[in-house]
């Protein structure tokens, strides 16, 4: 029992360890901004996924105690990446890119990177809603 | 009187619980602690929440947890494939309309995050009037069906959830 408890945690330490790798491999072997930037959503997705219920099961099976603390980390984590990611976008798109170089946005307003949002009490010039 | 003492009852619920969990044992001064704090701060700020995002069903939320962490599985593992197996000039990256159905801002803000959080997609920003989001893809040569995908996994189970 002990020994499957081992393995079982060791399992999920590797898991963590090599899509940690995979995702610090990829930040070398992307092209550009826009593409590196998977490469850390992918290490915190499984990488630090996988670490995380190791700690869990560790302290579940060898302590006998339950850990609510990886639980949290979880939702932190879920919480601000998309924050950091979004914003390192913006960044990249204001510095490097153009309007014409991204898709249309398929309604009357552009990007809100370029484009003011609609006015609250005037409507823009003919942009009539 | 009750709306205005707590104004934000799931917000409350949510408070206690992460100070619980933050504390790691619960015990009756904990859960009063706890209490106190998922109280206190939704009076304080509930300023800049004027609207009560409504959880119509709250199985369905299960339901959409349960995908989206199946998803996040998968698609690590298509992700690390790209990565380590295909060759610089073959990883086609491309950018990504999707128009939204959504309208509540809580919905749209989840939707961004599972975007971003399932590998491969990163959803960048909206447009002005948050009518569409525009989503960076690492390899896909089919934008169309990925649009689609994205639409009818993640943003119909969200519409059932906020709307």
């Amino acid at each position: 029992m002990a020994l499957f408890t081992d393995i079982l945690i060791s399992f999920f330490l590797v898991i963590s360890g090599v899509f940690g790798l995979v995702g610090s491999f990829g930040l070398v072997k992307l092209h550009g901004s826009m593409q590196r930037l998977h490469a850390p959503t992918k290490a915190a997705a499984l990488g630090v996924g996988g670490v995380l219920i190791a700690s869990m099961l560790y302290f579940l099976l060898v302590e006998g105690s339950f850990s609510f603390h990886e639980l949290l980390i979880t939702l932190f984590v879920f919480l601000t990446a998309p924050i950091t990611a979004s914003f390192i976008a913006k960044a990249f798109m204001v510095g490097n890119l153009r309007p014409e170089d991204l898709p249309e946005t398929g309604g009357a307003y552009g990007w809100a990177v370029y484009d003011d949002p609609p006015a609250q009490d005037q409507h823009k010039d003919g942009g009539e809603k | 009187m009750l709306a205005r003492l707590i104004p934000h009852p799931m917000l409350s619920v949510t408070l206690t619980l992460v100070w619980l969990a933050l504390v790691n044992t619960v015990t009756l001064g904990n859960l009063l602690l706890g209490s106190a704090l998922g109280i206190v701060i939704p009076m304080i700020t509930a300023p800049y929440w004027p609207n009560r995002p409504t959880l119509r069903k709250p199985l369905a939320v299960a339901e959409f947890v349960l995908v989206v962490f199946w998803d996040i599985i998968v698609a690590n593992i298509q992700v690390a494939a790209i990565i380590l197996f295909r060759r610089r000039a073959d990883i086609h990256s491309q950018w990504v309309t999707v128009p939204l159905d959504l309208t509540s801002p809580e919905a749209i803000t989840a939707l961004g995050g599972t975007i971003t959080m399932t590998p491969g997609t990163v959803a960048v920003t909206l447009s002005a009037d948050a009518g569409s989001m525009l989503v960076h893809c690492l390899h896909t040569d089919d934008p169309d069906g990925l649009r689609d995908s994205i639409k009818t996994r993640y943003e119909r189970r969200l519409k059932e959830i906020f709307e």
